[in-house]
């Protein structure tokens, strides 16, 4: 086997475009899809993981609830779930509303509720994890200095929390990337799938799937150097002493 | 100031409290020991509603603790409390520890609450360490700094739940200092404590509980001098003699 990497910069069936530019458009969707994924899995899954540490018991309950019907049924079943069954079972006009969205941006919304909601739910763990392995003794000295157990959450439960559980989330942040091109099989040309198509007009495999798997892997690169640098701006003098 | 009456609550149908009531006046300081599990902190955590009871009535100054309209928030901006392992924000410096509580609770203005801050800092003997992480100080200077926490919000009466059991021998001293000169001042305090150096010197009256029940509530002399509960003669000689 031999890599002939000018293929890359052959024409291919989209006019003026080459197999290069092929490839990196699908990165652009694939880092779209991922992004905006992950900011709708931040919100939905800090709120979902706070509401089960709160004390109101049938809040913890729909949390819990929550958590396990979006972590335990597979990625690609609830994409189908949402993309071909959701539209069918809901009133008409939404179920049409939903579907008049063409292509790209139908499969595309449509990928990141899955994936961003999918992920939320695994985010949500770590979220409650982080928050009930601070002792119990943060949240009271909050609730003594007189704050809400709202200001209690915000200024001394969650920047802990949230520091705690950075190792956690970069491998959920890397994840959600690699989930991403599930998509393609709702119709996202991301860049698992230009990849795929880049092979079927070109049988150039190697080439191809080299190319896709070097992306994916900058790609989680980045993501991991990010997360780093966000854990070193993050540190505080002395933690490690502190933790008991 | 604080007044306990029939105080009763269970965990399940463990009853943690039974019946208990006592009273600690304005500039009062009343100790509370007891053997471990006896409900020592379970009361005193019951004075700021970190706890719920089911039973009897609370009030702080007036005002009912259990009461359901009660604004809680602002009555624990009022009561400062001290808790055995300091729990101080680890993510925050001292100035922003001290300072938080009075910028989002009281609504101060932050060069106040700094100012305020920087002032209770050097009162504990911390000032040179204002800008440092709690973690980048001792067990006895932390627990300094959280007495000052507490201070910094003008708090009408103080609660301390074992402030120096989670402390090495040699930092206890000043934190017991610092509680001296507290009493001293004229603050109401009520303290869970085993150091009865701090009891003989500064408390009024010593409250000694056994399974939920309050046994003794005495004067200190007449406590430390005549115990009336075999109870209580047994824990005093065990703790009075190590
Ligand atoms: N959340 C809880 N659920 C059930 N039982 C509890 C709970 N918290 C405390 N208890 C029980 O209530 C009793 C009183 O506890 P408390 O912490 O008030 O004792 P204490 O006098 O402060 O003891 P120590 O000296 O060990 O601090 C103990 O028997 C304890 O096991
Ligand atoms: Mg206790």
């Amino acid at each position: 086997m031999s890599l002939d990497l000018n293929i890359f910069f052959e024409a291919s069936p989209d006019p003026g475009v080459t197999y290069a530019g092929m490839l990196l458009s699908g990165l652009a969707w694939t880092v779209a899809l991922a992004l905006l994924a992950w900011v709708l899995a931040l919100i939905v899954g800090t709120a979902v993981g706070v509401a089960r540490t709160l004390p109101f018991k049938w809040l913890v309950m729909l949390g819990n609830a929550y958590v396990e019907v979006f972590r335990n049924i597979p990625l690609l079943v609830q994409l189908f779930l949402w993309y071909f069954v959701l539209p069918e079972i809901l009133p008409a006009a939404i179920g049409n509303w939903i579907k008049s969205f063409d292509a790209p941006w139908g499969p595309f919304f449509t990928a990141l509720v899955g994936l961003g909601l999918f992920t939320s739910a695994r985010i949500a763990e770590q979220v409650r994890a982080g928050i009930n392995s601070l002792a119990k003794g943060q949240r009271n000295a909050g609730l003594a200095v007189g704050m809400t157990l709202g200001q209690t959450y915000r200024y001394v439960l969650l920047p802990m929390a949230a520091r705690r559980i950075i190792p956690p989330l970069t491998s959920e942040f890397m994840t959600i990337f690699k989930n991403s091109s599930v998509a393609l099989t709702i119709g996202v040309i991301e860049l698992t799938a230009q990849a795929q198509q880049m092979n079927e007009f070109t049988f150039r495999t190697y080439e191809a799937l080299g190319a896709a798997t070097v992306i994916y892997i900058i790609v989680a690169l980045t993501v991991n150097q990010l997360m780093a640098l966000i854990e070193r701006k993050s540190y505080i003098p002395g933690l490690i002493k502190q933790e008991r | 100031m604080i007044k306990i009456d029939n105080v009763s609550k269970h965990y399940g149908p463990f009853q943690v409290l039974k019946n208990c009531s006592t009273e600690v006046k304005k500039g009062e300081v009343v100790v509370v020991c007891g053997p471990s599990g006896s409900g020592k902190s379970t009361l005193i955590k019951c004075v700021n509603a970190l706890e719920p009871f089911q039973q009897g009535s609370i009030t702080v100054s007036g005002v009912s603790v259990g009461d359901k309209k009660t604004n809680l928030p602002k009555l624990r901006a009022q009561v400062g409390m001290v808790f055995q392992h300091f729990e101080l924000f680890p993510h925050m410096s001292l100035t922003e520890n001290l300072a938080i509580a009075q910028i989002k609770v009281l609504g101060r203005r932050r060069e106040e609450a700094m100012d305020k801050g920087m002032k209770l800092l050097e009162r504990v003997g911390l000032k040179a360490h204002a800008h440092k992480y709690p973690g980048q100080l001792s067990g006895g200077q932390q627990q300094r700094v959280a007495i000052a926490r507490a201070l910094a919000m003008d708090p009408i009466c103080m609660l301390f739940d074992e402030p120096t059991s989670a402390l090495d021998p040699e930092m206890i001293n000043e934190v017991l200092d610092v509680m001296v000169e507290l009493a001293q001042e004229g603050m109401t305090m009520m303290c869970v404590t085993h150091e009865m150096g701090f009891a003989k010197k500064v408390a009024n009256r010593v409250i000694f509980m056994d399974q939920g029940e309050i046994i003794e509530d005495r004067e200190k002399h007449a406590f430390f001098e005549t115990p009336a509960s075999d109870r209580a003669q047994q824990f005093l000689s065990k703790i009075l003699t190590h």
